[in-house]
């Protein structure tokens, strides 16, 4: 019911978007299961030959049937950032939570190793993760997720920081609350609009990075079928006249991170609309009362 | 109304700690002292205070009131005993909660202290988490904090829910906050403040949100539910007639210092500071028309405005003589009570309420 009365607000844009990433998800589960053909054995026979009969899409350089590539690559393609936006989020949100709350010299401290974090850009980490512990998805994931982290802990921190100087906080600590409990009871419920709006957003970053890891070679090894890799193994293709399999990968990885952006563009909007909604009916009758029986 | 008059032990040491056990007798020990508490504030860098040796005393079941102008230090007092007090607060002088020193709480000791002194809010809807259920809010802190079953939780809830006069406690704990009436909320906040069996209550103007009527309810089951579960209560008001209603005791701020102490019933009619006096001048009289309500010439002073070598209400107090400006004065024990006036002695019986 909730993730309904979120999704109505985000507009048909919003729709849409939800509806591409439902197809994506669905793919990623069940692509390699449906995929008609195989998607890793070569048949160098079809190299670079166009859509034919039941291959809607033709065949790639080594004559690899590009549609079950494409279906057998989704889960890679989406598991990796779902993986680095899990982490980065999971991260981020303690982060920023435990600096709001402690606020002074622990906000400090974290607040300055976030600005250092940030000053390593994700792929370069992640190369550096491929260089120490070997090229492959798990390495990429991580490292970025690392890489991530500060712009969700920053986000969040502010809107931990707002959360934690509400009123109703300090009656729970009255109240004899841990600051553990009102923390997972309240204030990461809270956010949760915010959260979900960054994961979003963030999905679609972490699938252009992590494709473009594996187009360098250094994320997904050939012959696994990623969209990444596709791009990357059929790049000689747009030079020899035949793009249509680097297209056709690219073309998946732009539908599905556009989708992201929009959505999470919109529930990001959604969740700063919902805050303020929050915020305004807080004006106390009181104050206003006294400060008129001052001014008598 | 004489009783405290003809009380033998009238304190002979300065220092509020000593003379206030004395209008009760000295048998019951105190569930509160505040001692010489001293509290300042980080502004702009600059550290300002806002309370000065603010000393006072609440034993079992008593209800002392707290009344002062907005900005004289009430609610800080309040915040500071229940230790939430803002970052970078600077505190000198001690709080004691049954002899424990509240300020070396911490982590286990301080939830379940808190849990001991249950605080109600003035304004009950920023002080309950919006997007959560009444019964949830209820309910919390017993299942977390005190490891209540959640059943027997909700029963209680409910019973409480009947005690403060809501009666469809059901349907009220199914729903959120934003569809109570402000009075209703602040019912559930006095409530909720009473299910975790809390030995002192400290209300922060809980009426002060509310309409006249509604106040008057909400006072009515406030003072009831107190004096049926035996509660000592800090009633923190700016309103000086309805604090001298309910509390056996009343304590007058001002400037972030405590100006008077005195009985409730002989606040009005025979107060000991002129600031208490003016105070009670200002109020109208239902009795009379009067075209001008009378005002306490001047603006109410912050603490840290305060001057540090006189009385810091001189400039304001029509009283005020050179004896005045010489420093600043003590709080002295006077009948009863105490008063930090110079002149509190002489201006005895002067001071009274004459609405001309």
């Amino acid at each position: 019911m909730r993730t309904a009365s979120l999704l109505r607000g985000t507009g048909v844009a919003g729709m849409i978007s939800a509806a591409v990433i439902l197809a994506a998800t669905i793919l990623a589960i069940i692509g390699p299961f449906v995929a008609p053909y195989s998607p890793v054995l070569p048949n160098l026979n079809m190299t670079w030959v166009g859509p034919v009969g039941a291959h809607l899409l033709g065949f790639d350089f080594a004559g690899r049937d590009v549609l079950s590539r494409l279906m057998a690559g989704a889960q890679s393609s989406m598991l990796g950032p779902l993986a680095v936006v899990a982490g980065a989020m999971a991260l981020g949100t303690v982060i920023a939570v435990v600096a709001a709350w402690r606020q002074g010299l622990a906000d400090t401290v974290i607040s300055s190793g976030l600005d250092i974090l940030f000053a390593f850009p994700g792929i370069l980490l992640a190369v550096l993760a491929a260089a120490v512990f070997g090229a492959g998805l798990t390495a990429a994931s991580v490292a970025l997720a690392i890489a991530y982290m500060p712009y969700v802990a920053r986000v969040l921190r502010g809107a931990a920081l707002k959360e934690r100087g509400q009123p109703y906080v300090a009656a729970l600590e009255v109240q004899g609350s841990s600051a553990t409990s009102i923390c997972l009871r309240h204030i990461v419920p809270n956010m949760l609009p915010l959260i979900v709006a960054q994961a979003t957003i963030m999905f679609g970053w972490a699938m252009v990075d992590l494709a473009a890891i594996s187009f360098l070679g250094l994320g997904v090894q050939p012959p696994a079928p990623n969209w990444g890799v596709m791009i990357s193994e059929n790049q000689p293709g747009i030079l020899q006249g035949y793009p249509l399999p680097a297209l056709s990968a690219g073309l998946c990885i732009v539908g599905v991170v556009i989708a992201f952006n929009v959505l999470g563009e919109r529930l990001f909007q959604q969740a700063q609309a919902q805050q303020t909604r929050l915020q305004q009916p807080q004006v106390p009758q009181a104050q206003v009362r006294q400060r008129q029986a001052v001014a008598r | 109304m004489t009783a405290s008059d003809q009380d033998a032990n009238v304190p002979t040491a300065e220092g509020a700690a000593g003379a206030l056990t004395a209008s009760d007798g000295p048998a019951a020990a105190p569930l509160l002292e505040v001692d010489g508490l001293t509290v300042r504030l980080p502004v702009g860098g600059v550290k300002r205070a806002v309370l000065r040796d603010v000393s006072l005393t609440v034993r079992a079941g008593e209800a002392v009131g707290l009344v002062g102008e907005s900005g004289s230090g009430k609610s800080m007092t309040a915040r500071a005993i229940d230790r939430l007090l803002p970052g970078g607060a600077e505190v000198d002088g001690q709080i004691r909660c049954s002899g424990r020193d509240v300020s070396e709480l911490a982590g286990a000791d301080l939830r379940a202290f808190r849990t001991k002194v249950a605080m109600i809010f003035q304004d009950p809807r920023a002080h309950v988490n919006p997007v959560r259920r009444i019964g949830d809010f209820m309910t919390e802190a017993m299942r977390t904090n005190l490891g209540v079953p959640p059943r027997y939780a909700q029963m209680r809830a409910l019973d409480m829910l009947a005690q403060v006069g809501i009666d469809d406690g059901e349907r009220r704990m199914r729903q959120y906050p934003h569809e109570l009436s402000g009075g209703m909320l602040q019912r559930v906040m006095i409530a909720a403040a009473l299910l975790t069996d809390p030995r002192l209550l400290l209300a922060d103007e809980p009426t002060t949100a509310l309409d006249v009527t509604t106040q008057a309810e909400v006072m009515a089951i406030l003072d009831e539910l107190r004096r049926e579960y035996g509660l000592a209560m800090l009633f923190i008001t700016h309103d000086l007639e309805l604090a001298a209603a309910i509390c056996d005791r009343t304590v007058v701020m001002y400037a972030g210092q405590i100006v008077e102490v005195r009985s409730s019933e002989l606040l009005h009619d025979d107060p000991l500071h002129p600031y208490t006096a003016a105070l009670a001048a200002a109020r109208p009289d239902i009795a009379r028309t009067t075209a001008r309500l009378r005002a306490i010439p001047g603006r109410p002073l912050s603490a840290f405005e305060a001057p540090a070598d006189e009385c810091a209400f001189a400039p304001r107090c029509p009283h005020a003589s050179d004896a005045c400006r010489a420093g600043v004065p003590g709080l002295t024990a006077l009948d009863g009570g105490l008063s930090r006036c110079v002149r509190a002695a002489e201006l005895r019986g002067q001071l009274t309420v004459s609405h001309e």
